[in-house]
Formats: structure tokens, sequence, C-alpha cells
């Protein structure tokens, strides 16, 4: 722990790195120009490297928020998945039966319904937001292993409710039948045949944007009192008490910062074209892949999970190349021996508690990269 | 000498992928999508098998067209979202003519949209929901779907066996299992029968008695069971000690040696629908051939995915050209067929229309009991 409280200390004496150095502005400025440079590159780069630049992007977002949780509060969440999976359903339910009951399609649609995607994922990160208070309230009076255990069981219990859903809806004259209230209880999202065809919104610069906003939320948090008193919580939970302040209160705000853009990442996932949402997105499977990207970027280290989330996903879809060798079956194994290697070499994750940032500027102050 | 040694090296490697280079420059590339690993492996592994042996096949007799056939494969884990991923690969970066996958339906439905968008056509071997042709017209079957698998269980029991009640004890995680329970019960009731207790369970629960007990005092004519053979065969175990001597009869899902392996002397006398019948004559040579090159009996899914190769192999020769609307047309216009697993006609969504035929466990071999045409 020494090194953390090493670590806290000179995060304090920097004032932060969105505010200060740089005008404000800059940053959102940034952020919207790389997604209009992602939007305009769709056309060149090819379909394939932008499934792999969608798929990343998706989950850079859902490990720099689950940075926020495990990172900042030090709090051991493994239902990651969940959160996105009630987004991506929430959402998907709405704009699906939204245009089938409006348009009468959610396949072909035109450029002109691409803004849907906004509103969607304000929806569905809110509804994970919401859901990450309900399961945050009471457990988050747990620590370490027993969160984890409850965040697990979410997870589990959030699937196995998925399977219980009513089967799909494929016309306005079936939505009609079956009315608005049919609908809602239980969802007509398909059960464990999958909810497919929702409409195909998501693009470069929708995920872009995403990964911009959270990071840097996630980036003007660190640096400001709430994340100085989440990482005061990670570091020293009584310690933290002690100096006023509030435990619960605290990490219930961080699990419903997380859940909200976990829910937003969901919504990506659910709105990409050649994929289809099923219950065993809210599984364990799909979380423990993001507690991967987070722990090997370094716990606590925003850049070091948007790294890492680069480095995993990449990793997945580099290792295909194995087939022009006809030596697929080596896929897996091949990338669970690295990810060993990555961790027995760096064991404090890529960057360790820093950001890429720190590198560059206090290699005088704290005798340089851990 | 190190130097010399480098240089041979480079020289050896330069020469084998001028090999590889023009090998590939004469051959046509077909891409396949399937679970080799995860829970569903063996699904993917099985049509991998057919596939590969088709291949083969048609490499040994001079090729299609005069070309070699080449297979791009990739492995989806049993996730949509990788299914999507491999599929992009396939069409827009390897330039496949046409795509062979998946084995489940979730995974089919995730590759489908992006094979009808680029006009690729694709044959998916096994996916019995019938949503997933409903993608678009480049996006085909060589198996039935899960309405007629769920009305030929139901005119079994209820015709040939005369059965008036049937209880229905389905798996609520698996969409396949879901689905025939659905079509089932729908017929079944459509012919006059009664669902005297439908009940479910989760893929690997260990523990049936409550749910059997229940089934016990509906008294059923017959237990309908539309798993995967593993529970089946625990099921069976549970309920022969629970003293229900009623058959079981249950959907293709059945289709593995290792169900009368773990069921024994439980499963004898009951009853499962199938693709093919092991036994079936025109079956015995690809059975054959596929024991010598695997050393294992093949299973249905492997019989299909050679079936979907050939049917492909056989429509590329009609074809006018290998581009996806020519290829899709002569796929479309596929007549009679004859596969391992039947006589293959497409309807007008694009399904194969072919029998199906029931079979009995008698002494720990599955062996034809019926055909039912569609």
């Amino acid at each position: 722990m020494g090194e953390g409280l090493e670590q806290l200390s000179h995060v304090s004496d920097r004032a932060g790195v969105g505010a200060g150095m740089i005008p404000r502005w800059v940053a959102p400025c940034v952020v919207v120009a790389f997604a209009f440079v992602m939007y305009a590159s769709g056309g060149f780069v090819g379909d394939y490297a932008s499934r792999v630049m969608l798929d990343t992007g998706i989950m850079m977002i859902a490990a720099v928020s689950l940075t926020i949780v495990n990172g900042f509060t030090g709090q051991f969440s493994i239902g990651h998945a969940a959160f996105m999976a009630i987004g991506g359903y929430v959402s998907g339910w709405l704009t699906y039966y939204g245009l089938l009951a409006t348009l009468g399609r959610t396949t072909d649609l035109g450029a002109e319904h691409g803004w849907l995607l906004l509103p969607a994922a304000i929806i569905g990160g809110l509804a994970a937001a919401g859901a990450g208070w309900l399961v945050g309230l009471p457990s988050l009076r747990l620590r370490g292993d027993y969160l984890a255990i409850v965040t697990l069981g979410f997870g589990e219990i959030l699937r196995v409710l998925l399977q219980q859903t009513d089967r799909q809806r494929f016309s306005s004259q079936e939505m009609s039948e079956v009315g608005l209230l049919g609908l809602i209880v239980p969802p007509d999202v398909g059960g464990a045949s999958g909810f497919e065809s929702i409409p195909k919104l998501t693009n470069l610069a929708w995920v872009y944007l995403m990964v911009g906003a959270v990071i840097l939320f996630a980036i003007r948090l660190k640096y400001s009192s709430y994340g100085r008193a989440m990482l005061a919580i990670r570091e020293d939970e009584i310690a933290a008490e002690s100096m006023g302040v509030n435990v619960t209160r605290m990490k219930v705000r961080a699990f419903m910062f997380a859940a909200f853009f976990a829910g937003v990442a969901g919504t990506l996932y659910a709105h990409q074209p050649g994929t289809l949402l099923r219950p065993a997105d809210a599984g364990y499977a799909r979380s423990f892949d993001i507690v991967i990207m987070v722990v090997m970027g370094g716990l606590g280290s925003i850049s070091g999970a948007t790294l890492a989330a680069i480095v995993v996903s990449l990793l997945n879809v580099g290792l295909l190349e194995l087939a022009d060798y006809g030596a697929m079956k080596w896929r897996m194994p091949i990338f669970a021996l690295l990810l060993i290697l990555i961790m027995i070499f760096r064991p404090q994750g890529l960057f360790g508690l820093r950001e890429i940032w720190d590198f560059f500027r206090s290699r005088d102050r704290t005798g340089g990269g851990r | 000498m190190k130097r010399r040694w480098f240089q041979g090296f480079v020289a050896g490697v330069t020469v084998v992928m001028a090999g590889l280079g023009l090998a590939r420059g004469e051959s046509i590339k077909i891409g396949h999508y399937g679970s080799l690993t995860g829970s569903e492996a063996t699904f993917g592994i099985s049509t991998s098998n057919g596939v590969k042996l088709a291949i083969n096949e048609v490499n040994a007799a001079g090729g299609v067209n005069g070309k070699q056939i080449e297979l791009v494969e990739y492995d989806t884990k049993g996730d949509p979202k990788e299914a999507g991923a491999v599929v992009t690969r396939l069409v827009t970066r390897d330039k496949v003519v046409a795509v062979i996958g998946e084995v489940a339906s979730t995974l089919s439905l995730a590759g489908a949209p992006i094979c009808q968008a680029n006009q690729v056509p694709m044959i998916s071997p096994s996916s019995t929901n019938p949503r997933v042709t409903l993608v678009g017209d480049y996006i085909f079957r060589v198996c039935f779907i899960d309405p007629f698998q769920g009305f030929v269980c139901a005119k079994f029991a209820r015709e040939m066996r005369g059965a008036k009640t049937a209880a229905i004890l389905y798996d609520q995680a698996s969409a396949y299992s879901v689905g025939l329970a659905e079509q089932f019960e729908k017929n079944f009731v459509a012919m006059g029968g009664v669902v005297s207790a439908k009940l479910s369970y989760n893929a690997g629960d260990q523990d049936f008695n409550a749910r059997l007990t229940a089934i016990r005092a509906s008294n059923p004519d017959i237990i309908f069971l539309p798993g995967y053979y593993t529970d089946v065969a625990n099921v069976a175990i549970q309920a022969r000690k629970l003293g229900i001597t009623v058959p079981f009869l249950g959907g293709d899902g059945w289709d593995s040696s290792k169900l009368t392996e773990i069921g024994g002397a439980a499963i004898e006398g009951s009853f499962y629908s199938n693709h093919a019948a092991p036994d079936d004559p025109s079956l015995a040579g690809f059975v054959q051939k596929y024991e010598d090159e695997y050393g294992a009996k093949p299973d249905a899914l492997g019989a299909l995915g050679y079936d979907a190769a050939m049917l492909l192999f056989d429509a590329m020769r009609r074809a006018k050209s290998l581009a996806g609307a020519d290829l899709r047309q002569a796929i479309d216009d596929t007549k009679d067929f004859v596969g391992v697993t039947g006589v293959i006609n497409f309807n007008e969504t694009r399904d194969a229309v072919k029998p199906a035929v029931i079979l009995e466990i008698k002494d720990g071999k599955a062996v034809y009991a019926a055909k039912i045409e569609p």
C-alpha cells in the first residue's frame, strides 16, 4: 500500500491534467475532431478494419468505465457485462420496437436515423446506472471478495432472467396483437433465441465520440475531489472515513458512473452490425474479458485500461492470421500464454498505478516508471 | 557460416511463399466459420470435418471447373460478436466467393446480414431457426427448420404411436430446445393431443427428480425431451429410477454416440428425429470415407457440413460466373441435389425441403424407425 500512498500524494500535488495547464474547451474539441476523423475514415480503412476498430472502441469504453470501480475505489466488480447487457437490451428494445411501430422496418435504414443512437445511448446508460444503484446500495457495504461474489451473482441472475423473456415480435401487426403492456411484461426480447435485427445505428464516429467522452470523464473525475475521495477509499477505507469521506455513498456513485458508461457501451454493442444480443452477454465470461483489460492496464490507470483494451482486442484478431498457416486451433492457447507472459513481466499491469503522461513528466520526482 | 545459414533460410522462405502465392492464384476460396473452441466445439469441429472431406474429394477429382478449392476457416468461439467479426473478415478481406456456417442459429443470425450486405452467398449447414434465411436472398440452408422438426415429432407421437397425452421437458437456456418445444406443443395440440405437463430445466442441471415427479403425476403417454444428449441421458436415467416407463422422444440434439454410452438401458426404446439414419444405405459411402479420414463415426452435423459444401460445388459448376449474384442464382436453381442427408430442394425461403427420419434406440444403437415427408 505504501506505493499507493505515494501515488496519492503525487496525484494531489499536480492540479489535475484536464484543468490548469490547457484551456478546458480543448479536450472536448479534440474528442469531437477525433470522432469526425473516425467518421471520415470509415470509408477508406475498409470494412474489416472498421469492424475491428468498432469492437476495440466498445471494449475501451467498457474497460475505462470499469476502471472507475475496480481502479479508483479499489472495489472488485466482476459483473460489468451485466450492466452492458442492461444498456443494450433497454436501448435495443426502444429503438427496435420504436422503429418497427413507426417505420415498419428496422433494417436498411438510411443515414437520417443515425442520431437515434445518442438518445438510445443515454437511456441505455441511465437504465444501467439505475441498476447499478439498486445493486450497489445494499452490496457496497461489503468489501473485496464479498462484493465480487455479489456482482458475479447479479450477472448470473440477469442472465437467467433474460432467458425467461418472451419471444421477439417481427412485425407491427404482431406488435399490436400483444399491445404495449405485452411488449413490456415480460419484455419481448427473444429469451434464449437472442434479440436480433436491432437497428444498425452504431458507427465509428459514435463509438469514438463515446470513447472520448468516457476517457475525458474518467480523467476529470480522477483529479476532482470526488476522485480523490475514491482513491482514498482504495488505499484505506477507515482512514478515508475518518477524513470525512462518506464511504458507502462514494462507492455507490463510482458504481453508478461505471454502470452508466457500461450501459453506453452495451448500447453501442447492441446496435452494431453483425452481432445480436443474447442472455449469455450478461454472464461472467464477458465480464472477465473486461476485468482482464483493467488488471492488465494497471488498476486505476485510465490510459493503461485504454491501452490494454487495444492490446487485448488486437491480439484476439491478430491471432486470426494463424488461419493462414492452418494453426487456428492454437489461437486461444497462444492468446492465453501471451496474457500470462504480460502478467509475469508486468505484474502491476502495463502502467501500474500511473498514467501515460506521468512517464513524461515525473521521472525526476518519483524515480521513473515502476 | 552463420550468414550462409541465414541466406538459406531467406531463400527457403521466399520459395515457399512464392509457391503458396502460385497455388493461391489458381484456386477458389470459400469460407467456413464455426465454433471450433468453446462449449459448442464438437458441433463446429464435426461440420469442419465434413466440409474438409468434401473439399479434399473435389480437389482430388480435379477441383471445380479446373480450379482447386481453398478453405479459409475461422473460429467463432460460440460468440456472436466473434462470428460477426470473422464473417466480415471472410467476405471483405479474404474475398471468399461463398461462406459455409454456422451451426448455432444465433451465430448464423450474426453472420448472415454481413453476407447479405456484401452479396456473398451463405449456406448454413444446420441452423434450424426459421429466421436465419429470412435475413435475405443470399442466405440458404441444407437442413430442415424447427417448425418442421416439431411437426415431425408431433406427428410421430400422435399418429404413429397413438399418444393422447404428452409431457414436455425442455432446456430453457437453449434457443434450439425452446423453439422445438414450442413447435411440438403447437402441432401436437392441433392434432388433437393434450400436453399434460410442460416443465423446463437449465443445461447442466444434475437433479431432475422434482420435475420428473410432476411429470409422472400427469401420467403422459410419451415425454418430449428436446434437449442435448448429455442432459437427455441424465433425465432418462433418473426417470427410470422413478418408475416412469413411457418412451422419450427428442430432436436432432440427441445425435451423439455419447447418448447411449451415458444413458445405457434407460434410453432404450426411445425415439428421436434426425436428418439421416446411420443405417441408411445411401449414407454408407460417406460414413466409410469419414471413418477412413478421421477414425470416428460421423454425426449428422458432419454429414450436413459435407452436403453444404457439395451443394455449393455443384452450384459453382452450373453458375455463369463466381460473382455473388450468379452464384446465388445457381444455388437457388438447385434441383433434386442428391446429398448424403437426402434429396435437397429449396423452397421460396431458401430452406431445404427434405424428409426427416425417426430413429429408435435399440440395443444401444440408433436404428431407422420411420420417415416423415414434408
